[in-house]
């Protein structure tokens, strides 16, 4: 278990799956036994804007917001949001931007989110087995073999 | 979409709103009453997930008034809107304080500091004192919890309905939740007591003074046994905070001594200053307006507030560890983020382009269709609060020089015209501006804005069963005005074109009702539909 608090923060526009694959995070560190806390902005989140979601976990996390430049991984989904969303990074945080998967070996574009969250899942202490439970709990089951393979893709790369 | 979290363990990682939901079912609440207003929309559709029973009315006034018949009646109710709903609400709250319930009422107000969806970001805290009614501030999930059971104790105990106030960063956040033993619900049974419910001057003279001395009882109570709590640190530093603050405080300065105050209204000033003799330097960590420091420093105790500057917007980490470093150089301006847009194929944009086109005088109203405002459409000149797209519209019928006066359109959403347009009507009809005036009702058959509520205009309830419907058109004819049309603005963009340009040139009272389904909703509208 890592002694200090683990900071996420996805990014992308409304509508790309930032809240679901947050949700997704916050569901595998909380089976995973750790302290989780989860903070975002919705309501105008379906008109297209552009969207952040913070996911904390450890041994207890305080405030649900990630501190300004404290960020150890920034997940982007969206190439135009790369640059707005930087400054949320530590200066030995690590970017996982949209190329990280290419997007074209995804059965559906709409699966990017739970394949960079397959990029994401290999630098945390979390199960894979676990990263599995917590797409199946967030996702319908007609949606489960789509995301479960755009997640393995993410994390063989 | 939000997909609800199942409720099956003991364990659950919940947003504030869905532990409220939990709570509300796991103390024995009988009726959850609402109108959507973000951060609050999930409490109630999570509470029906649970199989409580949760009904949105055509506004908060409504809602607070069917909730606080149900605390009559003996049920547990809970009431949930977002912060300006509470003052569509305030008229019914102010004198239920006097009333006292019977059965536990619990009023949520989400309040939205930094206004992440709201036109202003008004501090509810303040209603709690206007009105006299006992305020919870939960600083987390499982607080969110455990706080309807507070308030239903507390409502229980000296028949008081309480606030529970919420910020966005609580209702919105996902927590870890621990469940408790549920509390059995109360027995819905007629008890006769009109001095106490009726509130003309002979009877509500003796109860002002009623509800001032169970203020008194509830201060007192709050001083021994409150949800406070002091967390033991420097004596150098001590802080004061309430809510998603306290987090942040914690946060930014784990070695400080904390009292966290758990119960805002009445205030544990015994306790404050207890705290504050102890400590060097007595700091007041509070999102929004002074309201602690303020009662604090009324009170007589010595404490350091916050710096003009971070009364605007959320708190965080880093600006609490500015406002203890008491730095008030200008903070980081983060980059701009991409606006949301009214989306690509939504019925709205074809009216807001014949308005814009037709150079007209946009008084506007509350819902997506607010998003007019922005390139490339730039079609609204006003927006104030739910239904003053009517009324504000109207005035500058009556004020403008006649060239312009025609020019004014009121243009409402279908879930904002049931919320507060009706009365805009009744106003219309009874003083009409002399150049007459035009009001196009943009229903595109949910409460969008807030994620696809239903509303009395849908004719379906909260869990999109089939009920009794509102119908637009029918209503405004009744109600006088003879010049009504209904139109789709996507399958007939010029006919709609041409009636605006028509109704405008009138100098009577027209209606338009610019009837599409959201392209977000439709299949669902469709599904519903098809269930019967």
């Amino acid at each position: 278990m890592p002694a200090e608090v683990v900071n996420i923060v996805i990014a992308g526009l409304g509508g790309q799956g930032v809240l679901k694959a947050s949700d997704i995070v916050a569901e595998a560190a909380f089976r995973a036994g750790f302290d989780v806390k989860k903070a975002e902005v919705h309501g105008m989140s379906q008109r297209g804007g552009s969207v952040t979601s913070d996911v904390r976990f450890g041994p207890r996390v305080l405030s649900p917001m990630v501190p300004a430049g404290a960020a150890d991984f920034l997940v982007v989904l969206a190439p135009d949001q790369v640059e707005p969303n930087r400054h949320h990074l530590s200066p030995s945080g690590r970017l996982i931007a949209p190329d990280a998967v290419e997007e074209s070996t995804l059965r559906n574009k709409r699966s990017l989110n739970v394949a960079l969250l397959g990029a994401l899942s290999k630098a945390l202490p979390i199960p894979e087995s676990v990263w599995i439970e917590a797409i199946r709990a967030n996702l319908a089951p007609k949606l489960h073999d789509v995301n479960l393979e755009a997640f393995a893709l993410g994390r063989a790369r | 979409m939000y997909l609800l979290i199942v409720y099956t363990t003991d364990r659950m990682l919940l947003s504030g709103d869905e532990a409220v939901a939990l709570g509300a079912h796991d103390a024995g609440i009988l009726l959850g009453t609402g109108y959507p207003g973000t951060p609050s929309t999930e409490i109630l559709e999570s509470f029906a997930a649970l199989g409580g029973r949760a009904q949105w009315s055509p506004n908060e006034k409504v809602a607070l008034e069917v909730a606080a018949g149900a605390a009559y009646a003996g049920a547990g109710a809970i009431v949930t809107m977002k912060h300006v709903g509470l003052n569509v609400a305030a008229d019914p709250l102010f004198t239920l304080a006097y009333t006292g319930v019977t059965g536990p009422l619990v009023i949520v107000s989400a309040d939205d500091p930094g206004m992440a969806s709201s036109q202003n970001e008004q501090d509810n805290r303040h209603y709690a004192v206007a009105a006299g009614v006992p305020m919870i501030e939960p600083s987390d999930s499982q607080e969110s919890y455990e706080s309807v059971r507070l308030a239903v104790m507390i409502a229980r105990q000296w028949k008081t309905p309480v606030l529970l106030r919420m910020t966005t960063r609580v209702c919105h956040s996902k927590t870890i939740v621990s469940r408790m033993a549920p509390i059995a619900a109360d027995e819905p049974h007629f008890i006769r007591n009109i001095p106490a419910r009726v509130m003309i001057p002979a009877y509500a003279r003796p109860a002002h003074k009623r509800l001032r001395a169970k203020l008194s009882a509830i201060a007192a109570w709050n001083e021994a046994e409150g949800p406070n709590q002091c967390l033991d640190g420097s004596p150098a530093l001590g802080i004061i905070a309430s809510g998603v603050a306290f987090q942040h405080a914690r946060e930014a300065a784990p070695g400080a001594s904390v009292l966290k105050l758990g119960m805002t209204y009445p205030l544990p000033l015994d306790r404050i200053r207890d705290f504050a003799s102890t400590v060097e330097r007595c700091v007041v960590i509070e999102e929004g307006d002074p309201y602690l420091l303020d009662a604090i420093r009324a009170a007589g105790i010595a404490a350091e507030g916050k710096s003009e500057m971070y009364r605007f917007g959320e708190l965080n980490v880093a600006r609490v560890r500015r406002i203890l470093a008491r730095d008030c150089t200008p903070e980081p301006v983060p980059p701009a983020g991409k606006p949301p847009e009214l989306c690509k194929g939504c019925p709205h944009r074809q009216v807001f382009q014949i308005l814009r086109d037709l150079d007209a005088i946009v008084a506007g109203d509350i819902g997506c269709y607010s998003l007019g405002v922005l390139p490339p459409f730039q079609a609204m000149d006003s927006l104030v609060c739910m239904g003053a797209s009517i009324g504000v519209g109207l005035g500058m019928r009556h004020a403008l020089p006649p060239h312009e006066a025609k020019r004014v359109v009121s243009v409402i959403g279908d879930s904002t015209f049931v919320h507060s347009g009706l009365t805009g009507l009744a106003e219309m009809i009874y003083n009409p501006p002399p150049s007459g005036h035009v009001v196009i009702v943009l229903d595109n058959g949910t409460t969008a804005m807030t994620g696809m509520q239903e509303h009395p205009g849908t004719g379906r309830t909260l869990d999109h069963h089939h009920t009794g419907k509102l119908i637009f058109e029918d209503v405004a004819r009744a109600m006088g005005i003879r010049n009504v049309t209904v139109i789709d603005p996507c399958a007939d963009p010029q006919g709609l074109a041409r009636v605006v340009s028509e109704s405008l040139a009138r100098p009577d009272l027209s209606l338009i009702v610019a009837r599409r389904n959201c392209l977000l909703a439709a299949a669902d509208i469709r599904r519903y539909d098809n269930a019967g």
